[in-house]
C-alpha cells in the first residue's frame, strides 16, 4: 500500500509550529527586550490557525500520518474553541506582562507550543499521538507556570505542577501499556472495532485495569477530584495571565481528549467506565462547591470553581450519549466565554499600580467602577447557572442528558452542588455592591482587557436569544463520535 | 526447567512502578528523589511495553518505548531547570520547604 502523506488536515498545526520556530528566531536575533511585537504576531498566528482549521475541516473524517491523526467535526469544533481561548488569553496578558516587567519573548512562543500540543491531543487517533500531544502541552505548561522565575510562589507552583503532572503522565502511560498488552494495538479505531460488532471480545481484567489507569491520568489533566490537589496551588502561584490561560485552553483540550478516548476506543465498554466517571464527577462537584466557600484569594476561588465546572461537564460524559457529549461541548464553549471575562476582571485588579488578588479587594467596585462591576455580576450569575445567562444553558444540557440516561442521582446532586456553589459567586456580587471599599481599585486596565470583558458579558447575556449556531455545531461535532446514532 | 515468561516481566514492572509512586508520596527529603521516582515509573512502563511487544510479536510497543525515552529526557531537563530556579529563590530543595501555597 503506497500512499503519499496527506498534509492538508495538519495545516493548522504546521502553521503554529512553523510560526513558533520563526518567532523564536525573531526573538533571539532581534535587538532589545519587550514582548509586544512577538505576542501580537502570536495572536495573529493563533487566529490564522483558527480560520485555517475552519477551512480544512469538512463534515468528512480525514485520517493522516498512518491513522494516528484524525480531523473530524469534533476536533474542528474543539480546536476552534481552544485556539480562540489561547488567542484571547495571549492578547489579555500583554498589558500585565509589561507592567510586571515579565515581558520576555519566550512567553508567546511557549503559548504557541502548548497550543500545538493541545491541537495534537484533540486530533489524536492513537495512544502514541495522544501521549506526544499531551507531553508537548504539559512540558510547555510546566515552564509557563514557573515563568515568573524570581517569584518564590511561581517557581513553587511550577515545581508542584511538574511533579504531579509527571505522575499523571506516568499513570496514563502505565495504563496505555496494559491496554496495548492485552489488546495488541494502540489505535483507537482498532480498539473500537475489537470490542464492538459481531466478533466482540470480552475485555481482559488487565485491560480494564489499564482503562482505569488511563482514566486516572486524564482526570489529573482536567483537574477532576480526587486528582485535583495541584490545581489551587498552581492557579494561585502562577502569574495571573498564565492562570487565565490554564483555566481555559488546557481544560478544553483535556476534556475533549477524555471524551474522545471514552467514546472512541472504550466506547463499547461504557458499562465499565460509567461508574468511575460518575464517581469522579460527584467528587469534583462536591470539592468545587464546598472547598471554594472558604477561599479569599480570587485565583484560588477560580481554581475550585473550575474543578466544579469540570464535575458538571463529566456528568454529560457519564451520560455517554450523543446528547451528553453535545452538552459537554456547549458547556466548554460557554465556560470559555465566562472564564475569559472573569480573568479580564482579575487581570485589571490593581491598587496603586500593584497587583491584588483578594476577594475583599473588589469591595466598593459597584461605586468606583460601575461598568466593570456590572459585567462581573453578569459573569458571576452565569457561572452560578442562573437563567437567562449562558451558564444556565450549559448546565441544562448536561443535566438533561444525565436524566435521559437514567442517572437521576447524579443529576440531582449536580443541581444541589450547583446551588451551593451559587453562594460564593453571589458573595462576590455582594462584596462588589454592598461592602465599603477600604482602598479602591485603580481605573487602569488596557483596551484589550476592556474589549474581552465587554465581549464576554455580551455573549453571556445574548446567548439565550441566539443559541442556534453553537447548539447545531456542537450536535454535529458530537454525532461524529457516535457513528451508529447518526 | 524454569523459564522467564511474560508474567515475570509484568510483575517486575508493576513492582518498579509501585516503588516509583510510593517514592513520590512517602519521600520527605529531597526533590531529586522525586525526580528519580518519576524516571523509575517511566522505566517500568518501558519494561511493560518491551515485554508485551516481544510477547505479541508486534513492533508498536518498541516504537512507543523509544518515544517515551525521548520525552522522559525532555521532561527531566525541564524538571531540573524548574528545580534550579526554585533553589535560587529559596536556597533549599527539601520537600518540607515546598509549602508556601496551601489552603
Amino acid at each position: 500500500m503506497t500512499e503519499s502523506l496527506d498534509l492538508i488536515p495538519v495545516l493548522p498545526e504546521l502553521l503554529v509550529v512553523l510560526a513558533a520556530m520563526a518567532l523564536l528566531m525573531l526573538g533571539v536575533f532581534r535587538k532589545g527586550e519587550g514582548t509586544a511585537s512577538t505576542t501580537t504576531l502570536a495572536v495573529l498566528v493563533l487566529i490564522g490557525a483558527m480560520l485555517l482549521t475552519w477551512a480544512v475541516g469538512g463534515s468528512e473524517r480525514a485520517l493522516t500520518f498512518g491513522g494516528l491523526f484524525v480531523l473530524d467535526p469534533f476536533s474542528v469544533f474543539t480546536k476552534v474553541l481552544l485556539l480562540a481561548a489561547s488567542a484571547i488569553t495571549a492578547a489579555m496578558s500583554l498589558n500585565f506582562l509589561e507592567k510586571e516587567k515579565l515581558g520576555r519573548f519566550e512567553y508567546p512562543i511557549l503559548i504557541l507550543l502548548a497550543t500545538l500540543g493541545m491541537m495534537m491531543m484533540v486530533s489524536a487517533n492513537d495512544f502514541l499521538a495522544l501521549y506526544l500531544g499531551l507531553e508537548i502541552q504539559s512540558l510547555s505548561l510546566y515552564v509557563l507556570a514557573a515563568y515568573h522565575r524570581d517569584s518564590t510562589k511561581a517557581t513553587e507552583s511550577g515545581l508542584k505542577y511538574y511533579v504531579l503532572g509527571s505522575l499523571a503522565s506516568g499513570m496514563l502511560l502505565y495504563g496505555v501499556s496494559l491496554v496495548y498488552g492485552f489488546s495488541g494495538t494502540t489505535s483507537f479505531d482498532a480498539l473500537a472495532k475489537l470490542f464492538g460488532g459481531e466478533h466482540a471480545v470480552h475485555p481482559h481484567l488487565g485491560f480494564i485495569a489499564g482503562l482505569v489507569f488511563v482514566l486516572a491520568g486524564l482526570a489529573f489533566k482536567i483537574s477532576a477530584a480526587p486528582f485535583h490537589m495541584w490545581t489551587p496551588d498552581v492557579y494561585e502561584g502562577a502569574p495571573t495571565p498564565v492562570t487565565s490561560f490554564f483555566a481555559v485552553a488546557p481544560k478544553i483540550a483535556a476534556m475533549a481528549l477524555l471524551v474522545r478516548v471514552m467514546t472512541g476506543p472504550f466506547g463499547e465498554l461504557s458499562d465499565q467506565w460509567r461508574q468511575v466517571i460518575a464517581f469522579i464527577a460527584l467528587g469534583s462537584m462536591f470539592v468545587g462547591s464546598f472547598a471554594a466557600i472558604a477561599q479569599n484569594n480570587i485565583k484560588r476561588l477560580m481554581a475550585y470553581s473550575s474543578i466544579g465546572h469540570v464535575g458538571f461537564m463529566l456528568v454529560g460524559v457519564a451520560a455517554g450519549s450523543a446528547d451528553g457529549i453535545q452538552g459537554v461541548l456547549i458547556y466548554l464553549a460557554i465556560y470559555l466565554s465566562m472564564n475569559v471575562g472573569v480573568f479580564a476582571v482579575i487581570l485589571s485588579m490593581r491598587q496603586k499600580g500593584r497587583m491584588v488578588e483578594g476577594v475583599d479587594d473588589l469591595a466598593g467596585l459597584g461605586k468606583t467602577n460601575p461598568a466593570m462591576a456590572a459585567a462581573m455580576a453578569v459573569l458571576m450569575f452565569s457561572m452560578a447557572g442562573i437563567p437567562p445567562m449562558a451558564g444556565f444553558i450549559g448546565k441544562f444540557y448536561v443535566f438533561k442528558a444525565a436524566v435521559d440516561a437514567g442517572l437521576y442521582t447524579l443529576a440531582i446532586i449536580g443541581v444541589v452542588t450547583s446551588v451551593v456553589s451559587a453562594y460564593y459567586y453571589l458573595r462576590i456580587i455582594k462584596v462588589m455592591y454592598f461592602d465599603e471599599a477600604v482602598e479602591s481599585l485603580d481605573r487602569s486596565g488596557s483596551k484589550a482587557l476592556g474589549l474581552v470583558l465587554a465581549a464576554a458579558t455580551i455573549v453571556n447575556i445574548v446567548f439565550i436569544a441566539i443559541p442556534g449556531p453553537l447548539l447545531n455545531s456542537a450536535k454535529a461535532a458530537a454525532l461524529v463520535l457516535f457513528p451508529a446514532a447518526g | 526447567m524454569f523459564e522467564i515468561g511474560l508474567s515475570h516481566y509484568l510483575i517486575v514492572a508493576a513492582i518498579l512502578f509501585t516503588l516509583g509512586v510510593f517514592g513520590i508520596f512517602l519521600n520527605r527529603k529531597n526533590v531529586i528523589i522525586i525526580m528519580m521516582s518519576i524516571e523509575l515509573m517511566l522505566l517500568a512502563v518501558n519494561l511493560n511495553f518491551v515485554a508485551f511487544s516481544s510477547y505479541l510479536n508486534d513492533l508498536v510497543g518498541q516504537v512507543f518505548t523509544m518515544f517515551i525515552l525521548t520525552v522522559a529526557a525532555a521532561e527531566a531537563a525541564i524538571g531540573l531547570a524548574i528545580l534550579v530556579v526554585f533553589f535560587r529563590n529559596r536556597g533549599t530543595i527539601a520537600v518540607e520547604e515546598i509549602s508556601q501555597l496551601k489552603g
